[in-house]
């Protein structure tokens, strides 16, 4: 044998790396190498920040919300609103600056996965812009639980393809693209939606999500004059908190909070709780915690939250856990749906699902902090696209999702309903 | 390590009968565990000369509806990582080496170092890696040079000159040429991509080429045996056990490869 050959880039301590057929390597170096200069390119990034300014909508404004905090143990809560931005989540960042890459590179067609829909929409949306072609993969169970951003992304001219086999969730959308990746990677590039898969994925994700932090931080400090004592957002594949995380990782009084899906308690087996439960594997081109059997098998997750169904986590997430930087909490479907109640009925805000976890996460954090501290949650997404979810949830439509509210119902979920999340449950550690 | 352990001492056979080896895949514990051991019995008793063993995985994303069907039964038949070990016992028993095709984490959560001593402790010929390149491959590439076991790795026809010499420097026993970019299943046609794959990676290496996805027929393998040291037949094997009747699909996968046996001998050069 020749030389053994150097270790793949991308590594976060142990995790990251890139597990994935030989097919797909020469498209990976391909994409760091345009990336990496386009970074560089003030073309490239004039062209990027007019696109945030003039189409998302950004600086995203933050928000402090003191009717909120009150159940928070009194600490302020400031969020930041990745939820006004175009598309309705933080996940337009990523794909506008994705989408410019592709065009670089001189492919014509881009395609995506999605499970909550944020994602699939957020790459519908910037392929119309772009004049690309766009083909999102997204679960069966995903489409039927997310029907609006299925139409949404149609609308867009996107195909959607249901992907039916495995869980039929987000990790199989996953599977099914890499597939179509492998086949069509001469003229497509797989606009992956968050900081996982192989490198140069989890980088390049993060760095086109730091913008989240960039901005948060500052506004902060101008708000407040000083620095949250802690900064918390939800982890699915892990790419809004990798975002609003990244530049506050040197500010070490800063805790970093991330907040998984409980599901059901982790007793069971439906949650999607990585760091609670799981132990590091490979899946879908990275190394990271994976939630499998003794043999290595994937398990299926569960959440409320299309978006946090997922058993697998960003590379840098694992490592900043094991090297205890950032912690890991984790948030039941019960939890996450009283906070995203308390937010509704508190402050006029209706946060996705996945955001309502963050929010779940904040109040137990702030119990803990008390009336001192100053809490900082990255509100990722709106909830306009879980609203069937939520009104099942709350009993508000029958459970077919067509028919008009009961008024019993309605009442039930009046004003009362910010005494339901004052009792201690919160988040478990 | 032992000679006759090996994939290089079989092609080398058939090299010197100026034909192309044939190489068929059948997933372990499809449509259930005994049958599936009858199955690859019956690739040995019809021409076959090296039989991988598939082991089904939850997240199979280089394999096509065929494999994957099978691999999901095969999953919820309840087949576990031992039944490989089982399954290249028993092919080694026919006098045919057995390598195994495995997705990386069933093979990381086991240890490598102790996979690699079990494969070698059933006869286990070696390993195919469809998601593992050699630079995440260092343990394995140890534990498979402790062992003797040979170290199958991919190239593609998007392999650059660069990762031609680097996969085949870390390959052991044959390089696995993918004819074309895509995942496993038959083709009506497997294209121009796979002789010119072929032909870029001998410029790298002496060990066998062997070319495989959308192999399916007799004349497909006659054709591919013109230029390469072996044919890999997957989707078109594992298709014949789709029949309810398991003796009837194990008759139809003699006769395939028979036909399959007789066209890699067409193909003479």
């Amino acid at each position: 044998m020749s030389t053994p050959p150097t270790p793949s880039p991308g590594r976060f301590g142990q995790f990251g790396g890139r597990y994935v057929p030989e097919a797909l390597i020469p498209a990976l170096e391909e994409l760091d190498e345009a990336r990496q200069k386009a970074m560089l390119d003030p073309e490239f990034l004039d062209e990027l920040d007019a696109l945030h300014r003039t189409y998302t909508g950004r600086p995203s404004i933050i928000t402090e919300v003191p009717r909120f905090a009150a159940h928070a143990g009194g600490a302020r809560v400031i969020l930041k609103r990745e939820d006004l931005n175009h598309t309705g989540s933080h996940k337009i960042n990523n794909v506008l600056a994705q989408c410019l890459l592709t065009k670089r590179m001189g492919k014509r067609r881009v395609i995506a996965e999605t499970g909550a829909g944020q994602h699939g929409v957020a790459t519908a949306t910037a392929a119309a812009l772009m004049g690309l072609e766009c083909t999102v993969y997204m679960g069966k169970v995903d489409t039927e639980r997310q029907a609006l951003n299925v139409a949404r992304m149609r609308i867009l001219g996107a195909e959607v393809v249901a992907v039916e086999h495995g869980s039929a969730t987000l990790k199989d959308a996953i599977n099914e693209a890499l597939r179509d990746w492998v086949t069509n990677v001469g003229h497509t590039h797989y606009v992956l939606g968050t900081v996982t898969g192989p490198h140069p994925f989890p980088e390049m994700v993060r760095d086109f999500h730091k913008i989240i932090g960039e901005e948060a931080r500052q506004q902060v400090l101008d708000l407040t004059g000083r620095l949250p004592d802690a900064v918390v957002a939800c982890v699915g594949g892990g790419s809004n908190a990798m975002g609003i995380f990244h530049r506050f990782v040197e500010d070490e009084g800063v805790r970093l909070v991330g907040v998984e899906a409980g599901g059901e308690g982790i007793e069971g087996d439906r949650h999607a709780a990585r760091f609670a439960t799981a132990e590091p594997g490979v899946l879908h081109g990275a190394m990271s915690y994976l939630m499998q059997d003794d043999e290595g098998q994937t398990l299926e997750t569960h959440s409320i939250s299309a978006g946090l169904d997922y058993p697998s986590v960003g590379p840098e997430h694992s490592f900043l856990r094991d090297t205890g930087r950032a912690e890991y909490r984790y948030a039941t479907d019960e939890q996450a749906m009283e906070a995203f109640r308390l937010l509704c009925r508190t402050e006029g805000i209706i946060p996705a699902l996945e955001s309502s976890h963050a929010l779940a996460g904040a109040i137990e954090v702030g119990r803990e902090l008390g009336p001192d501290a100053l809490i900082l949650v990255n509100l990722s997404g709106r909830g306009d696209k879980d609203m069937h979810t939520a009104a099942r949830w709350f009993g508000l439509v029958e459970d077919d999702g067509q028919s008009t509210p009961t008024s019993a119902a309605v009442e039930t979920g009046g004003a009362e309903c910010v005494s339901a999340v004052e009792p201690e449950g919160g988040v478990q550690a | 390590m032992t000679q006759s352990r090996g994939v290089g001492e079989v092609l080398a056979a058939c090299r010197a009968e100026g034909r192309a080896a044939l190489v068929g895949y059948l997933p372990v514990g499809y449509p259930d565990v005994p049958s599936s051991l009858r199955a690859m019995e019956t690739l040995c008793d019809n021409g076959i000369d090296i039989v991988e063993v598939g082991m089904p995985y939850s997240d199979p994303l280089m394999d096509g509806a065929v494999i994957q069907r099978a691999a999901t039964q095969a999953l919820e038949g309840g087949v576990r990582v031992d039944d490989v070990f089982r399954a290249t016992a028993a092919i080694r028993a026919k006098g045919v080496p057995p390598l195994v095709m495995s997705y990386w984490n069933l093979v990381l959560r086991r240890g490598v170092a102790r996979y690699a001593a079990d494969l070698a402790a059933a006869g286990g010929a070696g390993l195919i890696t469809p998601d593992l390149v050699p630079e995440e491959a260092q343990d394995w590439i140890d534990a498979s040079a402790a062992e003797g076991l040979d170290r199958v790795f991919l190239v593609a026809p998007s392999s650059t000159s660069e990762r031609l010499a680097v996969v085949t420097g870390a390959t052991r026993g044959f390089v696995y040429a993918a004819s074309t970019m895509g995942v496993t299943g038959a083709r009506t046609s497997v294209g121009d991509a796979a002789a010119d794959l072929v032909a870029r990676t001998r410029e790298h290496t002496d060990l066998p080429v062997c070319v495989g996805l959308g192999v399916s027929t007799r004349e497909q393998a006659a054709e591919i045996a013109t230029y390469a040291d072996g044919v890999i037949v997957g989707s078109a094997l594992v298709a014949c056990l789709e029949d309810p009747d398991v003796d009837a699909g194990l008759e139809r996968l003699a006769a395939l490869t028979r036909e399959l046996a007789a066209g890699v001998r067409e193909g003479r050069r």
